[in-house]
């Protein structure tokens, strides 16, 4: 029988994880709407608000299992792991509630006036709410990254008889890492946004959507994603070197590095064996490891047995790193790929079209991998250096936990499986409703060519 | 040992608020549990018109959840395990039934046709289960989450009693925000409802007065308290006249049975309040011996009084742009 930290584990790893998927399309998502928004008051295109109704729907969506998954991630502290906030609620406590005041309120009452009140409200007020929307997004991305920060890198704060308290607000939410991994989930968020906007449009002119939206969106999609990528590659470099100097173990464990070492190899691929603690069948560059982890052919990386006993397992962080850089390097060939060919021809082949449709959901893959390799690698400890995991779990019986494990679980599949059919059968449904978009937009309108195709349909073809 | 100063007073202050946002938790997130749960299986139409009734709300009204146990979390750590601990299973099937109506609420509208009905089915299902799992832990809460036949029993009692206060400030709604025979049909069940929530409240009472005496002789202590039950007395009669003479010409009143359950659930939540203060966990463990630091209920503090007016404001500002009668929901 599996016990209850165990059970507990998987349940909040697989909370989490299904939560943060719609978090990570939500804080971008609200942004590009906004940008939709926006370039409709400027130009007055319909075209922009036919992008915008589009992918407000899908925003619905997201946010409504963002928020039903959220609640649960806030009943897990206390159902499941009571140690957490008896032993540093005075630091977690004001930050998740934080969250909830300044983000979550704003975000949801505002929600409602952006789906439903567009007819109810002037453009200028419905933009605003659009606004105060990506607005929250990003309030609630700010508070529980400054909290999950805080836990891999604590500061600003003393214990006392086992109980942290605060001493410094600036530093316990501005911590060392904080600035580092709220900028790479922000961007982390704005890649899987791109990538899904730019699948679920190459997807729409695969099935024969003619209409200007789709186009639109999909160099919409591309073009951020272009931008987006080189700077998501470069603050995660930085993010690594901030995590060398605070986390060495979880780098260690990264890079299953076993020994310290100077000029330290890069590890293409290899098995970690962490009971004969050595690496099976490795594929190395020389010091590429030290180079890339420090900026210095001959830099010094710590071995994972300096850190007996205090280090996360190995495997899993290991292998995530390896898809979450995978990823991200796949991202910039096709973003760039396919921006090259957008700019040079001004669309794209059927291929290429497959492949977006392809990499729709890649940012999630990328973002959880990145996740895991955090995450897992802040273990044993739940606050690092401050409370293990083990010493937080509950002791509710092991079979209510695996109860509800079963649920949630079951749920969670149900409620995946249905999104992503959900979202394409919107794209689908998009396709075929003809009524609003038959009509020229501004844009057509204006344009040379399109002006003299619409002439020639409307006189037979013949001029 | 005797607490002087902010170590007094900030347990007090933030054991209210946290009354505050669950009071308004039950009152908002009560109105569109009820009409999820008083879903007619019939006319789908009538559905789409109860569902674009609560749409624009929904998700701000399930947020006051999160801010009162959110609070609970914050100030009252310790009790927050405790309480957790004990309702772990009852919480767990809260949390499915809100997880499976909050997504129902979209999936319904996006789906192909054929699976709508599903869809509105597990909206249903959802609310209910969402309700039924509350009132239980009410119940629990109340007996100090004793193990025994009598406090189970106690507990379904207020499960079902819970889950009636929800159909009836639901169907309330439904009178105020529809009209016509959707707006008929809402002022019976309505009704239905009423009787149901005024027999398990004084049910409750009666269980709860006989039960413990420390109870009784608080409310006795202070006759002048009684006028929080007489208030919630009066204002069922006045719905229950206003809805016997249904329905009145030119739809005048159509607030009276909203405004009537609004005082109804603020009287019974007072009452609650005053019989279990200064306790947190009934009988174990008072608002003191559970709250966090002071310094850190300072710096929350703080921000609450700045945060919570504005939200105050805003939620006002979205409700008087949906204000009147629903008309269809439309994404544009």
């Amino acid at each position: 029988m599996l016990d209850t930290f165990l059970l507990s584990r998987i349940q909040f790893a697989a909370n989490i994880s299904f939560h943060i998927l719609f978090p990570t399309i939500n804080i971008a998502l609200c942004w590009f709407l906004l940008f939709f928004r926006v370039q409709y008051n400027r130009t007055g295109d319909e075209v922009w608000m036919r992008c915008y109704r589009f992918w407000v729907k899908i925003f619905a969506l997201s946010f409504a299992l963002g928020v039903v998954s959220g609640i649960t991630m806030s009943f897990q502290f206390g159902t499941n792991w009571p140690g957490y906030m008896e032993t540093v609620g005075n630091v977690a406590g004001p930050l998740l509630g934080y969250e909830v005041l300044t983000a979550f309120f704003l975000e949801a009452t505002f929600l409602g006036i952006m789906l439903f009140g567009i007819n109810r409200v002037s453009p200028r007020m419905h933009t605003l709410a659009t606004l105060l929307v990506a607005i929250g997004t990003g309030l609630s991305a700010f508070w529980i990254l400054a909290l999950n920060s805080w836990m891999h890198t604590p500061a600003g704060f003393e214990m006392r008889d086992g109980v942290a308290f605060p001493l410094s607000w600036w530093n316990i939410i501005f911590n060392p890492s904080m600035p580092y991994r709220l900028t790479h989930m922000l961007l982390a968020s704005g890649l899987t946004t791109a990538f899904l906007i730019a699948g679920i449009s190459a997807y729409r002119l695969l099935r024969g959507d003619h209409k200007p939206a789709p186009r639109l969106a999909l160099k919409t999609g591309i073009f951020a994603a272009a931008v987006l990528i080189p700077l998501q590659i470069l603050m995660g470099d930085l993010h690594g070197l901030n995590t060398l100097k605070h986390q060495p173990a979880k780098i260690a464990a990264m890079e299953a590095v076993w020994e310290t070492h100077s000029g330290a190899p890069f590890t293409v691929f290899a098995i970690p064996d962490e009971t004969a603690r050595r690496n099976l069948f490795a594929i190395e560059i020389p010091k590429a490891g030290s180079f890339i982890l420090t900026h210095d052919w001959n830099g010094e990386v710590k071995g994972l047995n300096d850190f007996r006993g205090e280090h996360p397992p190995v495997k899993p962080v290991f292998y995530s790193f390896r898809i979450m850089v995978g990823m991200g390097m796949l991202m910039l060939l096709v973003a760039w790929g396919s921006s090259w060919r957008l700019w040079r021809r001004g669309e794209l082949p059927r291929l290429g079209l497959k492949i977006l449709v392809a990499m729709s959901f890649s940012g999630w893959i990328a973002t959880l991998a990145g996740w895991y390799v955090t995450e897992i690698g802040r273990q044993p400890y739940l606050v690092n250096g401050v409370l293990k995991a083990s010493a937080a779990v509950t002791s509710v019986a092991p079979a209510n936990v695996g109860f509800s494990l079963t649920l949630y679980l079951s749920l969670y599949t149900v409620l995946l499986v249905a999104y992503i059919r959900t979202l394409f059968v919107m794209a689908r449904k998009s396709v075929l409703v003809d009524r609003p978009e038959d009509l020229p937009t501004l844009q057509e309108k204006l344009n040379p060519i399109t002006q003299t195709a619409h002439y020639r349909k409307n006189t037979g073809g013949v001029s | 040992m005797t607490l002087i100063g902010d170590a007094y007073w900030l347990p007090v202050i933030f054991v209210s608020l946290m009354g505050l946002a669950l009071l308004l938790y039950a009152v908002l997130d009560g109105y569109d549990l009820g009409v999820g749960i008083l879903l007619p299986g019939d006319q789908e139409s009538q559905r789409d018109m109860m569902i674009a009734s609560i749409g624009p709300f929904w998700d701000a009204n399930e947020t006051w959840l999160v801010l009162g146990v959110g609070l609970l979390l914050i100030a009252f750590p310790r009790a927050h395990s405790l309480i957790l601990f004990h309702l772990y299973l009852p919480v767990t099937l809260m949390l499915v039934g809100l997880i499976l109506r909050g997504v129902a609420f979209d999936f319904r509208a996006k789906v192909p046709p054929h699976d709508k009905n599903l869809w509105d089915w597990t909206f249903k299902g959802g609310s209910l289960l969402a309700t039924l799992s509350q009132g239980y832990m009410i119940g629990m809460f109340v007996v100090g989450f004793e193990r025994s036949w009598a406090a189970f029993g106690f507990a379904l009692l207020s499960a079902v009693c819970v889950t009636a206060g929800y159909c009836f400030i639901g169907g309330a709604w439904l009178v105020m925000k529809t009209d016509g025979e959707l707006q008929m049909r809402a002022a019976r069940w309505t009704r239905l409802s009423g009787w149901l929530t005024a027999l398990g409240i004084a049910a409750v009472t009666g269980v709860n007065l006989i039960g413990n005496t420390g109870i009784f002789s608080k409310w006795f202590a202070m006759p002048v308290l009684l006028v929080i039950p007489l208030l919630g007395g009066l204002a069922f009669i006045a719905v229950e006249i206003y809805l016997r003479r249904f329905p009145v010409a030119g739809d005048a009143g159509c607030w009276v049975p909203f405004v009537g359950c609004l005082v109804i659930f603020i009287a019974s939540f007072f009452a609650l309040g005053y019989s279990f203060f200064p306790y947190i966990v009934p009988g174990q463990m008072d608002v003191w011996q559970a709250a966090s630091a002071s310094e850190s209920l300072w710096f929350i503090l703080v921000g609450t009084l700045i945060v919570l007016p504005a939200i105050v404001l805003y939620t006002i500002f979205s409700y008087r742009i949906f204000w009147g009668k629903t008309r269809e929901l439309t994404y544009y």
